[in-house]
């Protein structure tokens, strides 16, 4: 179906304006974020020089470092622990048929209809109790076991023809060997779509830090927004827009690069 | 023989998952039920049984039934109208054009910002004097609006702030979901001389269904968890009006210490998501249709 030049121009114009509207707040900020006081009191549009100060203050004001680094390794450490523990699952559920499957896979999906925030409090006496407050793993493990991605790479499991995993046990392949060296390869897709999503979500996580952490050795600098927020309120926008933009900086990136493969991985896991 | 075996190896591979999940989801949810019927000390454990008097004392405050009311009354301002935003952005991107890669990256771009940046920016934008919103009413020469001080306009600013949030991800599920549709169908259609509404009524929207009901579930379940947009920009205020649910649980839990009463809310919410989505699953069934 050809389009006609004008079908086309009010498309173009029609996505650019949508696109300008979605996307003003962001730009907003960084254009703030290079804004000395009166000029953000003036209610200016554009910065007059790109002037780095802000971006100086913040990082001085705010360990923002450690944070970073904080949010970084709690980041990794989640998509790695859901990354194994979730393959892990979904490989027994395609591969080893054993009595009671679909009963235990029901159960793993009705985690899923259990909301994180109904069990908040237990949670927190039990990383109370172990005494892992202020620690990587309170703020971690508790999120390595995910039903969703369990669900997402059974979905992909089981589309590699199980006559491969008869065949590698002719041959003599152990059980575990098949699925380190043969189905997690063939899988590449669907987790790298999985690491992106936890990635993603762990990074931009907010009332779980907010609970569990006390002091700033291993907050996340979601915190530390929130942090920056309520120090600078009404005085000082310009810094903490600078805040705001050092912390959507890692995300926007990742997203920009893997949309593709997030879209594609995610909708598959939504639908079949 | 066999049998043992096999369910010996599949439990190995499966032990991680069931030891995280009982202990972070299966245990707590228990303690939570538990807790619900007992008044709580300060470390959390349980002291007097009460029985059903966390529920009834729930059933007749009226904040509670007020942060019930603003939840069910902020639902209704974010799910129809954030799908029906990202379904309208994921048909525009979904158009065969030259450098429409891009477009769809910025469409997407509001799921790489977090929660608390988000807002932290929307803060900003609202902000009574030099917020954008007000600059932009005092041009236009209409009254400024206290966005978030007013009880009228906080739960609606805080709705706009979680629509936008959320267009992003709904955005990119719908996508994949309109690029899964078979393209031999709409070819038929054009033969057939099918205008554009028509297609989008009789093969886009029932292909899509399947997604769209995907997204709606999970846009609902979402919309009752929200807490760190309301942390940031109302902390439940003005007048309680954007004490959402999971706020409240957070206050009664951690700022008053009533871990009873708070467990009893926090039962509630796991119903009435189960509810939801047992809801949904049974309409699903009769509506979606499934190529």
């Amino acid at each position: 179906m050809k389009k006609t030049y004008l079908h086309r121009v009010s498309l173009y114009l029609l996505l650019t304006f949508c696109a300008l509207l979605l996307f003003f707040p962001i730009i907003y900020a960084f254009f703030i974020s290079f804004m000395t006081n009166t000029e953000v009191m003036s209610g200016k549009l554009l910065p007059q020089t790109f002037d780095l100060s802000n971006y100086y203050k913040v990082f001085e004001r705010l360990p923002l470092v450690t944070f970073l680094i904080n949010s970084f390794i709690v980041s990794c450490t989640v998509m790695l622990g859901q990354l194994i523990v979730s393959s892990l699952a979904a490989y027994a559920f395609v591969f080893i048929p054993f009595k009671g499957r679909d009963l235990l896979f029901f159960i793993f999906v009705s985690t899923m209809m259990i909301p994180w925030e109904a069990t908040m409090i237990p949670n927190f006496f039990i990383i109370q109790k172990l005494d892992w407050l202020n620690t990587y793993q309170g703020l971690s493990l508790p999120f390595f076991a995910l039903a969703f991605g369990t669900f997402l790479l059974r979905q992909h499991f089981k589309t590699i023809p199980y006559e491969l995993y008869e065949a590698s046990r002719v041959v003599g392949l152990s059980r575990f060997a098949f699925f380190w060296r043969i189905v997690l390869p063939m899988s590449k897709t669907s987790l790298v779509t999985l690491g992106a999503y936890g990635f993603l979500t762990t990074w931009n996580m907010y009332l779980w830090p907010l609970l569990i952490t006390t002091n700033d050795s291993v907050r996340t600098v979601q915190i530390g927004l929130k942090q920056l927020q309520s120090q600078e309120l009404g005085t000082d926008w310009g810094v903490v827009m600078a805040g705001v933009v050092v912390v959507i900086i890692p995300t926007l990136l990742l997203l920009f690069i893997g949309q593709k493969q997030l879209q594609k991985g995610l909708s598959q896991g939504a639908i079949k | 023989m066999k049998q043992l075996t096999h369910m010996r190896s599949a439990l190995l591979y499966l032990l991680p998952s069931l030891i995280l999940f009982t202990v972070f989801i299966f245990y707590p949810m228990f303690r939570t039920l538990y807790l619900s019927f007992f008044l709580t000390d300060a470390k959390g454990n349980a002291s007097v049984a009460v029985g059903l008097d966390n529920y009834i004392h729930l059933f007749t405050s009226s904040q509670f039934l007020n942060s019930m009311k603003a939840t069910l009354l902020f639902v209704l301002y974010t799910v129809p109208l954030g799908i029906v935003i990202a379904l309208f952005l994921a048909l525009l991107a979904n158009e065969k054009l030259k450098g429409i890669g891009f477009f769809r990256t910025i469409f997407s771009s509001t799921m790489g910002v977090s929660v608390a940046a988000s807002s932290v920016i929307w803060l900003f934008l609202f902000h009574p004097s030099i917020g954008m919103f007000n600059h932009v009413l005092q041009l236009l020469h209409l009254p400024q609006v206290q966005w978030l001080v007013d009880p009228d306009w906080a739960l609606l600013s805080v709705a706009i702030t979680t629509i936008w949030m959320n267009t992003g991800f709904s955005f990119l599920i719908i996508l994949g979901g309109l690029q899964n549709i078979d393209q031999t169908l709409y070819e038929s259609a054009q033969i057939d001389g099918a205008n554009y509404w028509y297609r989008l009524r009789r093969i886009t929207i029932p292909m899509l269904s399947p997604t769209l009901f995907f997204i709606s579930t999970i846009s609902l379940i979402n919309a009752f968890q929200t807490f760190g947009q309301i942390d940031i920009l109302t902390k439940g205020g003005p007048t309680q009006a954007t004490n959402l649910i999971v706020y409240s649980i957070y206050r009664e839990a951690f700022v008053n210490y009533q871990f009873g009463t708070a467990s009893a809310q926090a039962v509630i919410l796991f119903v009435i998501v189960l509810f939801v989505t047992i809801l949904q699953f049974k309409l699903g069934e009769k509506k979606v249709h499934y190529q």
